[in-house]
C-alpha cells in the first residue's frame, strides 16, 4: 500500500492479494443461482443437506481456487514506454498498451470490492469498450499511483518538465451535489419504469400467477365479484379508489426516481486538476474519472420539459473515451446555469456571446414538415367523420376522434411554427453552435477545430426546396445541424473546413 | 474548395460493375418470376411484365443514373465526395483529419480494373467514407498523394 509506483519502475508485480478474495466472492455471487436451480431441478434437494452442505462446498472450494490460481497467473509491469499485463492460466495472453494509447485511467469500485477496499482500474485506450486492459482489484493507493504513473509518463512523452506528479494535488472544485440537490433531482427523474419491469416480470412468470392477469372478465369477476362490493361502494368510495390509485403510482414514480438518482450520483463531485476534470460519483458502485481537457471534442447543453421552468440544467462532454455506453460524460448532472457556466469555462468552451449572430432554418423546412406531421392527421380525421359512418360505426364515437384527430393536427402544426422560433445555429471564430428543441431546448457546442469531417446531406424534398442537412463528425458523437438554406451550409462548410484543414489531427491544440 | 468547381466523375467502367452487381440482384427475381409464370396461377404476364420492366430499370436505367449523381473533388487539403441519387450527400474530410486509408478492390472491380478508396476519421458520423469506382492505380495514387500529406503535416 505505500509503494510508490513512480520508484520502481520495470518490475513486475502482482494485483493485490485480498483481491482474489473479491473475486472468489465475485464468481461466488454469480454461482449460487445457477447451483441453486441445479439442485431445484435435478430434484436433489430433497435428499436434504446431506446433499446441499457438500454441493455448496464443492462450488466454493472451486471458485475459491481458480481465483486464486487467476492471481496468482496475473501480474503487470510499468514499463518505460508501455504497460504489459499478463494473465491466463492455460492460454496465456501479455498485451502491452504504450502509454501515449491511453487515453483515460478510470477507476471503479462495486459494491463487494468497495467492502475490501478494492479498486477496479481501467485504461482506455479508445480501441472499443471490452478490449480495454483492467488491472482488477488493487488497493486504492496503488491505483492511484497507477494513474499518477500513466499521467507521469505521458507528461514526458508530451516534453512536458513535470517530473513525478504528487500523488494527490490540490484541485479546484467545479460542482458538487449535495443531498437536497440529489433529492430535488431525483424527484425530477420521476419514473413509472418499475411498473414496466413488473409488467414484464407478470409476462415471465405468469404461470405461477392464480390466475390470467391479461384477462379482462376476470377482473370484472375479481372487482365485482362476490358480492359486488365494490359496486355496491357507491361513486364516491370508487372516487377515493381512483385517487389512491393515483397517489400510489405517484409515490412509486418519485420512490424510483429518487433511489435510481441517488444511487448513481451520490456524493457527486467534478474537480480540475492540471489533469483535466475529475469527476467521482455513485453510491454502491463509486466511478472516479479523469477527462483530460484537450481530449474533450463538444459540450451538450441539455434541460427536460419541466426542470426548464425551474432553472435546472444538465451538461455533458463529448470526448474520445466513452463512458459506459454513452458516448459522452455527464459532468454537470443537474445544476443552474450560474453553476454550469465555470465548468464550461474549465473545458475551454464558452457559451454563445449575447450578440451572436444566430441563423434558423429554412422557411421551407417548417412548411414541409408542418405539412408532413399534420396532413396524415387531418386525412384520418376526414376518413373517421365522413367515411365511418357510411361504414356502419356508431355516429356518437365518429365525432369525437374527428374533433380529436383535428386538434393532434392542430398542435402539431403549431409545434413546428414554435420550433421556428426556437431552432437557431450560430458560428464564432472558434465554435459551432447548435440549438434545437421547443419545450425542453439542448444546445450543443462543438470545437471548428476538432471537427473530423463536414457533409451536407439532402433527400428529394429537400433538393427541391433548397434546403439541407449539414452534419458534422464529432470524435466520439456528432452533431446535425437539419434544414437551413443550401447556401448557409455551404457557406458554414467552407469556413468551417478552412479552420479544420489548418490545423492537422495530430496537432490539435491542448 | 468551391461546389461550383466541376466534379471529377467516376470511371467509365463503374456503370459496368454496378450493372454487373444489380444483375446478380435482379437475376432471382425474375427466375421466381419465370416459375411463377410457368405454373399458371395467375393470368399470363400480369406478375412477369412488372419484374420484367423493374429489373431492367434496375440493370440498365438506375447504374447510369447512380453514376451521374456520384462524383468527387481532390483538392490540396481536402477530399470531397458525392453520392446519392435520391438521398444526396455531399462529404469533406480534410487530410488532416485522416487516421488511416484503404485501398478496397472486389472480385468485380478487379475484372475492370477499378478500386475504391476509404478514408477513415476518429468521428463516429462518417468514420470511413467510400469512394468507389476509381481507377484502381488512381486510387492508390490518391492514397500516396494523401499520406504524404498526413506525413509532412504531422512531423
Amino acid at each position: 500500500m505505500s509503494e510508490a509506483p513512480a520508484a520502481a519502475p520495470d518490475e513486475w508485480r502482482r494485483t493485490s492479494p485480498l483481491s482474489f478474495v473479491v473475486g472468489a466472492v465475485m464468481s461466488l455471487r454469480n454461482a449460487v443461482f445457477p447451483a441453486l436451480a441445479a439442485l431445484v431441478g435435478t430434484g436433489a434437494w430433497r435428499q436434504g443437506w446431506v446433499v446441499i452442505v457438500p454441493t455448496l462446498a464443492a462450488i466454493g472450494a472451486f471458485t475459491a481456487l481458480f481465483s486464486y490460481l487467476a492471481w496468482r497467473k496475473f501480474r503487470y509491469r510499468l514499463g518505460d514506454t508501455d504497460i504489459r499485463v499478463e494473465r491466463g492460466l492455460l492460454n496465456r495472453t501479455a498485451r502491452s498498451v504504450p502509454y501515449e494509447r491511453i487515453q483515460d485511467v478510470s477507476l471503479e469500485q462495486s459494491l463487494v470490492p468497495r467492502l475490501f477496499g478494492m479498486v477496479d482500474v481501467k485504461f482506455e485506450t479508445g480501441a472499443g469498450g471490452k478490449d480495454e486492459v483492467r488491472i482488477r482489484y488493487v488497493t486504492a493507493a496503488e491505483a492511484e499511483g497507477l494513474r499518477e504513473a500513466v499521467r507521469a509518463h505521458q507528461g514526458a512523452e508530451a516534453g512536458a518538465t513535470r517530473a513525478s506528479a504528487p500523488v494527490e494535488e490540490p484541485c479546484r472544485l467545479l460542482f458538487a451535489m449535495d443531498f437536497r440537490r440529489l433529492a430535488t433531482f431525483g424527484v425530477f427523474e420521476f419514473s413509472l419504469v418499475v411498473f414496466a419491469v413488473l409488467a414484464g416480470a407478470a409476462q415471465q412468470f405468469e404461470f405461477l400467477l392464480p390466475f390470467d392477469i391479461w384477462n379482462y372478465r376476470k377482473w370484472i369477476e375479481l372487482l365485482a365479484g362476490p358480492g359486488h362490493w365494490l359496486e355496491e361502494a357507491g361513486v364516491a368510495a370508487q372516487a377515493i379508489g381512483a385517487v389512491l390509485a393515483v397517489a400510489v403510482l405517484a409515490l412509486v414514480g418519485l420512490a424510483t426516481g429518487i433511489a435510481r438518482t441517488v444511487q448513481r450520483d451520490y456524493g457527486f463531485r467534478l474537480e480540475e486538476s492540471s489533469k483535466g476534470l475529475r469527476r467521482r460519483r455513485g453510491l454502491f458502485t463509486r466511478s472516479d474519472v479523469i477527462m483530460p481537457v484537450h481530449r474533450v471534442q463538444a459540450l451538450k447543453l441539455s434541460t427536460g420539459i419541466v426542470r426548464r421552468r425551474f432553472g435546472w440544467h444538465g451538461l455533458s462532454v463529448v470526448s474520445l473515451a466513452q463512458d459506459a455506453k454513452a458516448g459522452h460524460h455527464v459532468v454537470v448532472p443537474f445544476g443552474t446555469l450560474d453553476e454550469i457556466a465555470p465548468v464550461i469555462a474549465a473545458t475551454g468552451f464558452a457559451l454563445p456571446a449575447a450578440d451572436i449572430a444566430w441563423r434558423l432554418p429554412s422557411r421551407s423546412f417548417r412548411l414541409n414538415r408542418a405539412l408532413f406531421s399534420a396532413v396524415p392527421l387531418v386525412l384520418g380525421a376526414v376518413a373517421a367523420g365522413v367515411l365511418a359512418p357510411r361504414l356502419g360505426a356508431p355516429s356518437q364515437a365518429a365525432l369525437p376522434a374527428t374533433v380529436g384527430l383535428l386538434a393532434l393536427a392542430g398542435v402539431l402544426a403549431l409545434r413546428q411554427l414554435f420550433l421556428s422560433r426556437y431552432d437557431r445555429h450560430a458560428l464564432d471564430d472558434k465554435r459551432v453552435f447548435a440549438r434545437r428543441g421547443w419545450l425542453a431546448p439542448r444546445l450543443d457546442i462543438a470545437s471548428r477545430l476538432k471537427l473530423q469531417s463536414v457533409e451536407i446531406v439532402q433527400g428529394p424534398l429537400a433538393r427541391r426546396r433548397g434546403y439541407a442537412a449539414l452534419v458534422f463528425g464529432v470524435a466520439g458523437g456528432s452533431l446535425e445541424i437539419g434544414g437551413i438554406p443550401l447556401d448557409d451550409a455551404r457557406a458554414i462548410r467552407g469556413a468551417v473546413l478552412g479552420s479544420i484543414a489548418a490545423v492537422d489531427f495530430s496537432r490539435l491544440p491542448g | 474548395m468551391d461546389e461550383d468547381e466541376a466534379l471529377t466523375p467516376l470511371h467509365p467502367n463503374y456503370v459496368k460493375v454496378v450493372r454487373l452487381t444489380s444483375l446478380l440482384f435482379a437475376a432471382p427475381l425474375v427466375i421466381a418470376a419465370l416459375i411463377l409464370e410457368a405454373t399458371g396461377v395467375l393470368p399470363r404476364g400480369a406478375f412477369l411484365v412488372p419484374v420484367l420492366l423493374l429489373a431492367m430499370w434496375l440493370v440498365i436505367r438506375a447504374p447510369l443514373r447512380r453514376y451521374q449523381a456520384r462524383g468527387y473533388q481532390l483538392g490540396d487539403d481536402r477530399l470531397r465526395v458525392v453520392r446519392g441519387l435520391v438521398f444526396n450527400a455531399d462529404t469533406v474530410v480534410p487530410f488532416g483529419r485522416v487516421q488511416h486509408i484503404d485501398v478496397h478492390q472486389g472480385p468485380l472491380e478487379r475484372a475492370y480494373g477499378l478500386g475504391t478508396l476509404v478514408l477513415h476519421t476518429a468521428g463516429n458520423h462518417n468514420a470511413s467514407v467510400a469512394l468507389p469506382g476509381v481507377a484502381h492505380d488512381d486510387a492508390l495514387a490518391m492514397r500516396e498523394a494523401i499520406r504524404a500529406h498526413v506525413k509532412r503535416e504531422t512531423m
